[in-house]
Parts: C-alpha cells; structure tokens; sequence
C-alpha cells in the first residue's frame, strides 16, 4: 500500500517539473500570437501581427538569412568531417583512442566566452570579422564533436559483418563505403546532420563577437533588443525558434525509427 | 550472422576494421579543423596578448597578481562559485527523482517525459532565457497571477538578482543533470533489486541501501558536468543577474568590452579555463566522455 503511494507521489511529481519544463516554451508560442501591443498573458485576443512585423521587417529578413547560410556551412562541414572521424573511432583501434576523443570534444567544455573572444581575436586580426564563411567555419568546429558523439552512438548499430562480408565477395573499399556503409549509416548522418544545423542556428556568443554588422544571425538580433527593450516582435522570433527545434526533433524521431527497422532487418 | 561471420572470416582477414593506414586519413580533417578553428585561435589569443603586454616581466607579473587579488575578481569567483554549487545542488535534488522514474518505469508517458526533457534541451539559449524574463518580470505571469488571487500586494523582485539567475540557470541545465542520471541509471540491474526484495527487504530500504549507492557514480558525473557548464556562464546571468551577480564570464566580457584591457581578460580566461579543463580531467576519469551531451 505505501507503496502505491510512492508510486502516484513520483509519477505527480515528474508530471509537474515536464509541465514546469515545458511551460516557458508553451507560453511564448502563445505570446507571440498575441493581438496585443505589448506581451500580457493570457493575451486577450489573437492575431499574426508579430509574426508579419518579424518576417515583414527588411533586418529581421537578413537576420534569418544569416542564420540560415551560416548554419548551412557549419552543418555541411561538422557532418562530414564529423561522419569520418566516427568511422575511424568505431572501426579502427589505437592507442590513445580514448584521449584523442575526449580532446575532440573539449569545444563543448570550454566556456563559450573563452571560445568567442580567442577566435574573435584571430578573427580581426585576419580581417575576418563579418564573414559569413569563417563564422560558419568557427560553428563547425563547436558542431562538429556533437556530430561525433552523436554518430558514435547511431554507427554502433551497424554491423561490421556486411562490411567483411562484402570486401570478402570481392568488393572495393570504395564501392562497399558507398553501397554498404553509407546506405546503413545514412538516417543516423542525416540525424547528426539536423542536430549540427540547429547548433549553429542557436548559437549566440561567437556570432555576437564575430557576426560585426553585416552577418548578424537571429539569436544575435534578439540579444541586442533584449539589451535595449523587450519587444513583442522577440515572441514570434522565439515561437519561431521553437518551431524548427520542434520539427528537427520530429524528423529526428522519424529517422531513428527508420534506423532502429534497418537494424532489425539486418539483425534478423 | 555470427556464423556466417566466422565461415568468412579465412577468406576476408581484419577486413572491417579500417585498415591501418586510413585511420589517419579519417581522421585529418576533424583534428586539421579543431586546431585550425579552435585550439590555434586559444593558443593566439593567450600567447600574443601576454607577449604584447607593455612593460617588463617583472611589471606584469605584479600587475597580474594586483588583478587576481583585486576585489572585483575575488568577489565574482566567490558569487560564480557559490552560484554554480547551488545551481549543481538544485538541478540534482530536481532531476534525480525524473531520472529515476525514466529509468524505472515503461510505457507512453516515459516519451512523454524524454520530449518535455529534450525539447528545452535543444531551444535555444537566448529564447529559453527570453521565456523566464516574461515569466518572471515585475508585470510578468508570476506577479500577474499571485496578484490576480490577492496573495501579494506589491510585486515579487524575481528577476535582476541572484533569484533570478538561479532559476534561469537550474533551467537550463537541468537536462543535463537528467540525461547524465538516467544513463548510470539505465545501467542498474534489476536483478538485484528484484533479489533484495525476495529477501524481504521494503521498497523504500531497497532504495536506499541498494539503488541509491548504485546511482551514486551517475549522481557524481552530473554534479561534475553541470558544475563545469556551470562557472563558464554568460548569457543567462548576464540577461537574469543584478549588479551583485556578477559571473567569472561576465567579468572577462566587461573587462574587453568597457576597459578593453586584453591582458587582464586574457588572464581571468585562462584562470576560468585551467579550472575549467581540469575538472573534465576528473570527469574523463569517473565517467565514459561518450555520454558528454546524453545522446543515447
């Protein structure tokens, strides 16, 4: 009986930290549909007009453009470099393999504002500062152990056995790389992929030191009316934010259950 | 499989394990960038700001001793440790008992769970910290609704001091805290607690004699993980504190942004990270570095 007891005490408890985990994010999303002028909750009417000041507005445009070409770059160079370097961790042994992984990953360690002033420093000094191609580069090298850990984990399912099997029929490296590995490998990829992108998209402190006035993304917008004053506009940006992490996560749910179908095909 | 595996295995030596040679070449492009992108702009960054420091050797390392016992410094390591124990604190006292019913229970509600855990996880700093500014503020939802019931008069200060950034903070990291937990948690065996209670042991002594000091090496990466995102925070004090909260982070940025002293924020980031790196050292060695952001 006193069991059961702790048992319901648990399962009510967990239920309020998700409601008080989720509500932030909830609450904004409704916020940003208010037809309000400024942010009271609950709004007492509806309307999109925050959303049409946020996409009508020529800086927000080229904000979310940014964001966008700069989290584009950053996902294409993290997933690739990222898909290698877990290839070689699973596939190969070596000494220090442990070390060496545990160096890759100290970017997602080092305090960002470490990260953002250093490269900020090479950055002008370079002449860098406002290129959309070397913030992308520096997003990638922050996104870039998330792809490892990430694939580290989705490459696991892949069982060596069709490699061996299919370089013993006599297929090149190269062909079973393509037709082999990658097929397999490919939900888990486009998985990391989504996650490298979304990295980028959120991320606010190297942008904020080497964004300059030309390449400033979406988070660094909304840093800089934060300062200033909260605008309502902030809503249907955040509500949007939140929108595309919630479709990544979907697409992510989708393509692990596809992963975890191949794996019990081939398992069985 | 494993039949087969083994009847091909005379004809196809080590042929899965990549070979020797293209380890290397697998991994040359993700340490060329790492060292291109992150470590040559940190060597730089310390390397040439204390070699163009004006002066002799001798002035700088009295100058850089003046600045680590300046109160400015002091009083921001005392508020960003006092800040980050007690955020580690709170998000483990919070977090243990979800990862634990994660871990224990089956059904729908635990996809349920994983998606209110993981969908904060992945929002975006700045919009996560914007939600707790509406939240919090003098005519936010808090206020608003306590004084709608009547229960207070004046509003709450829960914003722009230490309150403020604890809540934002415990947040945000509590996702952390969870998905740490649950993997130790995972890893328990239930064989053993099914053994104690066949033995006659209650749920609750199980618990603590048993399942509690199973937990105990998840309980101690997670302190460790959080504590270490912990005392390099910016935005959120930043945006949440008051003037008496401010952060080591927060320090750094003043330092370059108003007195645009690169010597003095050279030296409090490097302080920030040797603390910093060797706390991973310790994390490196109780827990498996694969588990870093819980990707499962």
């Amino acid at each position: 009986m006193r069991r059961r007891w702790a048992a319901l005490l648990l399962r009510l408890y967990v239920a309020t930290a998700c409601l008080w985990l989720l509500a932030p994010n909830v609450i904004i999303v409704i916020l940003a549909f208010s037809g309000e002028g400024y942010l009271h909750f609950p709004p007492s009417s509806l309307s999109l007009q925050w959303f049409a000041r946020f996409f009508g507005d020529v800086q927000w445009q080229r904000a979310l453009l940014s964001s966008l070409v700069i989290g584009g770059i950053a996902c294409l160079v993290a997933t690739t470099i990222g898909f290698f370097a877990a290839y070689a961790f699973l596939r190969a042994e070596f000494r220090g393999k442990k070390l060496l992984l545990s160096l890759m990953l100290t970017p997602i360690i080092v305090p960002s504002i470490i990260t953002a002033i250093a490269m900020y420093y090479l950055a002008g000094r370079l002449g860098l500062i406002g290129n959309f191609l070397w913030l992308g580069l520096c997003h990638a090298a922050i996104a870039m152990p998330i792809v490892l850990l990430m694939l580290l984990a989705a490459l696991h399912a892949v069982d060596p056995n069709l490699e061996r099997a299919a370089l013993g029929l006599g297929g090149s490296r190269l062909r079973v790389f393509c037709r082999i590995v990658l097929p397999i490998a490919l939900p888990g990829i486009l998985s990391a992929a989504l996650f490298a992108f979304l990295a980028s998209f959120d991320e606010l402190l190297i942008a904020l030191f080497l964004a300059g006035v030309h390449a400033q993304t979406l988070p660094v917008r909304i840093w800089n009316s934060l300062n200033l004053q909260i605008e309502p506009t902030i809503a249907a940006v955040s509500a949007f934010l939140i929108g595309v992490t919630t479709l990544i996560l979907l697409a992510d749910g989708i393509l692990r259950h596809r992963r975890g179908r191949r794996h019990r095909q081939t398992a069985g | 499989m494993t039949a087969s595996g083994t009847a091909l295995r005379p004809f196809a030596p080590p042929a899965a394990k990549a070979p020797r040679e293209l380890t290397p070449l697998l991994l040359l492009p993700a340490i060329a960038m790492l060292v291109l992108m992150f470590l040559v702009p940190m060597v730089l960054f310390f390397v040439r700001t204390f070699m163009e420091f004006p002066g002799s050797n001798a002035d700088f390392v009295v100058q850089a001793g003046d600045l680590l016992f300046s109160q400015p410094y002091l009083t921001a390591l005392a508020t960003t440790n006092w800040i980050a124990l007690t955020v580690t604190a709170t998000v483990l006292l919070i977090g243990y008992p979800i990862a634990y019913y994660l871990a224990t229970a089956t059904g729908p509600s635990v996809s349920v769970v994983v998606l209110s855990i993981v969908l904060p996880y992945l929002t975006s700093l700045i919009v996560r910290t914007f939600s707790w500014m509406v939240l919090l503020g003098e005519h936010g939802l808090i206020n608003d609704g306590l004084r709608a019931v009547s229960l207070i008069a004046a509003p709450l200060t829960l914003m722009y001091n230490r309150l403020g950034v604890l809540i934002g903070m415990s947040y945000v990291l509590l996702p952390y805290m969870v998905l740490t937990l649950y993997a130790a948690m995972r890893g328990i065996d239930a064989a053993i607690l099914r053994a104690a209670a066949s033995l006659g042991a209650s749920g609750f002594y199980t618990f603590r004699r048993v399942y509690f000091p199973l937990s105990l090496h998840g309980v101690l990466s997670g302190a460790l993980i959080v504590y270490i995102l912990s005392i390099g925070y910016f935005i959120t004090p930043a945006l949440m504190g008051g003037q008496h909260d401010i952060m080591i982070a927060m320090l750094i940025d003043r330092e370059l942004e108003v007195a645009v002293d690169w010597p003095a924020a050279a030296l409090m980031s490097l302080s920030l990270l040797v603390v910093t790196l060797g706390l991973y050292a310790a994390y490196y060695r109780v827990t498996d570095v694969r588990r870093l952001i819980g990707a499962r």
